[in-house]
C-alpha cells in the first residue's frame, strides 16, 4: 500500500516535540478563552467539557495506532505514548477541574463519586489510567518486561468507561457521546483476531 | 398567600437580573440542537410571524387565536424572576408578559378542565435538532389547572423591554418561576384544557428522572447529580455555588398548592 507507506514515512520525519507542542496547545488556548469570555457566558462547563472530549479524543487516537498498523499498515507507533499521556494529562486537567472549581468541596466530589453512576465510572476510568501513566518511562517499559504490555492492557476498560461517563452524563438521546463510545467499541473490536473468520 | 399581584411580580426582593447576552448566549431549546449556543446560532430560521396560538379542549371558545389579537387584550408587566435549570444552574430574568390565567380567561375553562397541555412550534426544516430523536418532537408539556391559574405564572413575550429572541422561545413562552426551566415551555402553538394528567417530553423520555411536577427542590435529587446548590449563570470560573431554595424562592406562594402532597413521590 504506497499511500500507507507514504503516511509512515512522513510521520517518521515529524519530530515528537510538535505532537507534544500541539497536543498541549489547547491547554493555553483555553485559559486565555477563558480568561476573555471567549467560552461564553457560562465558562466553567465549557472548560470541562473541552478537556473531557480533549482526553477521550486522544485516547481514541492512542487506541488507533495498533489498528493502523496491523489493518492499513500505516506506522504512528513512535506517537503512541506522546499520545496516551496527552491523553492522561487532559482526563487530569478535567477532573482537577471539576473538583476544584465544580463541585469545589471534597465533601460533595466523595458524595458524587459514590451516588452518581457517571462520576463513579469516569472516576475508575482515571484510575485505571494511573499506572499506565506511571510506568510510560522506558526505564518501567524495560523492567517491567512483558508485564508492562499486560499491564497497559488496562487502557481498554479506561476507554470504555471513558465513552461511558460521556454517554451517562448527557441529557436525552445525544449523538456526540454514542458516536465516542462506537469509536472505542470499534477500535477495541480491531484488535480481536476473529478465530470464526480466520478458518473460514 | 400572595399580599397582592403588584408585590408577587416583584418576586422575592434583591434579585438582580442576569445581563442579555447572559440570557441569550445559553439556552437549551433541543429543536436547535443540544449545544448551549446551538438555540442562538440555528433559532433565527424559526418562522414567528404570522404567529397564532390554538386553545382548545374543554374550553367554551375553543380556536385559532392570533398573536396580535392575544396581546391586544393583555396587560403587559415585568416580572423578574429566578430561573433554575434542572442541570443546576440559574440565572435572573426580567421577564415582560402577562398572567396565563387572563389568557385562560379569554377562552374560557369549562368546569371539568382539571390539566393544562402545551405544545412547542415544530417545523423540522427551520429546526436542525429535530432530525435527530433526541425527545419526541413536539415538545409538549402540561401544568395541574391551579398550578397554570397561579398569578406566578405568565406568558412571556420579551425580556428587558424587548421582544423575546427566538433562542428564548419566542414569539411567547410559557414561565413557571418555582418549577425547573424545561416546565417553561417555549413557542407555545397550542394550549389545551384536559381532564387528565397530560404527557410531557421530558417525562415521556425518562421518567425516572423527570417527573410531571419538577418542582424546583434542593432535597430531591436529580438520580444523576445533586440539586443542593446550583451555578449563577456569568458568575464566572471561580465562583462558589449557591444553595438551591425551595420552590426556587417561592415557597411563600406556592407551596400551598402542593399541601399534603410527598414531593419525594411527586417530584
Amino acid at each position: 500500500m504506497p499511500a500507507a507507506q507514504a503516511i509512515s514515512a512522513a510521520a517518521r520525519r515529524v519530530p515528537l516535540w510538535l505532537v507534544w507542542s500541539a497536543g498541549l496547545a489547547p491547554v493555553p488556548w483555553l485559559i486565555w478563552q477563558a480568561a476573555t469570555g471567549g467560552l461564553g457566558v457560562e465558562p466553567l462547563e465549557a472548560l470541562e467539557h473541552r478537556l473531557g472530549e480533549l482526553g477521550l479524543q486522544l485516547l481514541i487516537a492512542s487506541l488507533a495506532v495498533t489498528p493502523l498498523r496491523r489493518h492499513l499498515g500505516v506506522n504512528l507507533m513512535r506517537f503512541r505514548r506522546a499520545l496516551g499521556l496527552l491523553a492522561f494529562t487532559y482526563v487530569a486537567l478535567h477532573l482537577a477541574v471539576w473538583l476544584a472549581l465544580d463541585v469545589q468541596t471534597l465533601a460533595r466530589a466523595g458524595e458524587d463519586i459514590l451516588k452518581r453512576p457517571y462520576i463513579t465510572v469516569g472516576m475508575a476510568a482515571f484510575v485505571l489510567l494511573l499506572p499506565l501513566a506511571a510506568t510510560s518511562t522506558d526505564r518501567a517499559v524495560r523492567r517491567l518486561g512483558a508485564r508492562w504490555r499486560q499491564l497497559h492492557r488496562l487502557a481498554y476498560p479506561a476507554a470504555v468507561l471513558g465513552g461511558l461517563h460521556y454517554v451517562l452524563l448527557a441529557k436525552g438521546l445525544q449523538l456526540a457521546p454514542l458516536a465516542y463510545l462506537a469509536a472505542i467499541l470499534a477500535l477495541l473490536a480491531a484488535r480481536l483476531r476473529w478465530p470464526a473468520a480466520r478458518r473460514a | 398567600a400572595l399580599a397582592g399581584r403588584g408585590q408577587a411580580a416583584e418576586g422575592p426582593e434583591g434579585l438582580e437580573p442576569n445581563t442579555w447576552e447572559e440570557i441569550t448566549t445559553y439556552n437549551n431549546f433541543y429543536e436547535f440542537g443540544t449545544d448551549k449556543a446551538d438555540p442562538a446560532r440555528h433559532a433565527d430560521a424559526m418562522t414567528i410571524e404570522p404567529w397564532s396560538v390554538r386553545i382548545d379542549g374543554l374550553v367554551e371558545r375553543p380556536g385559532d387565536y392570533a398573536l396580535e389579537d392575544i396581546l391586544s387584550r393583555m396587560t403587559i408587566e415585568e416580572r423578574i424572576y429566578r430561573f433554575r435549570c434542572v442541570e443546576a444552574w440559574s440565572r435572573v430574568v426580567p421577564w415582560n408578559g402577562f398572567e396565563l390565567a387572563d389568557l385562560l380567561e379569554v377562552a374560557g375553562v369549562r368546569p371539568a378542565a382539571r390539566y393544562v397541555a402545551f405544545e412547542t412550534y415544530l417545523d423540522r426544516s427551520e429546526m436542525p435538532g429535530t432530525r435527530l430523536p433526541v425527545l419526541d418532537w413536539p415538545y409538549v408539556e402540561g401544568l395541574r389547572l391551579d398550578e397554570a391559574m397561579h398569578p406566578l405564572t405568565i406568558m412571556a413575550t420579551g425580556i428587558y423591554g424587548r421582544d423575546l429572541p427566538p433562542q428564548n422561545g419566542a414569539p411567547l413562552r410559557l414561565v413557571v418561576p418555582w418549577k425547573y426551566g424545561f416546565k417553561s415551555i417555549k413557542s407555545v402553538v397550542r394550549i389545551t384544557l384536559t381532564e387528565s394528567e397530560p404527557p410531557t417530553a421530558w417525562n415521556k423520555a425518562n421518567p425516572r428522572e423527570y417527573g410531571f411536577y419538577s418542582n424546583v427542590n434542593p432535597e430531591v435529587d436529580h438520580p444523576r447529580w445533586s440539586q443542593a446548590t446550583e451555578r449563577r449563570i456569568g458568575a464566572g470560573i471561580f465562583a462558589s455555588r449557591e444553595p438551591t431554595l425551595m420552590f426556587n424562592g417561592y415557597a411563600e406562594e406556592v407551596a400551598d398548592l402542593y399541601a399534603g402532597m410527598d414531593l419525594t413521590e411527586n417530584f
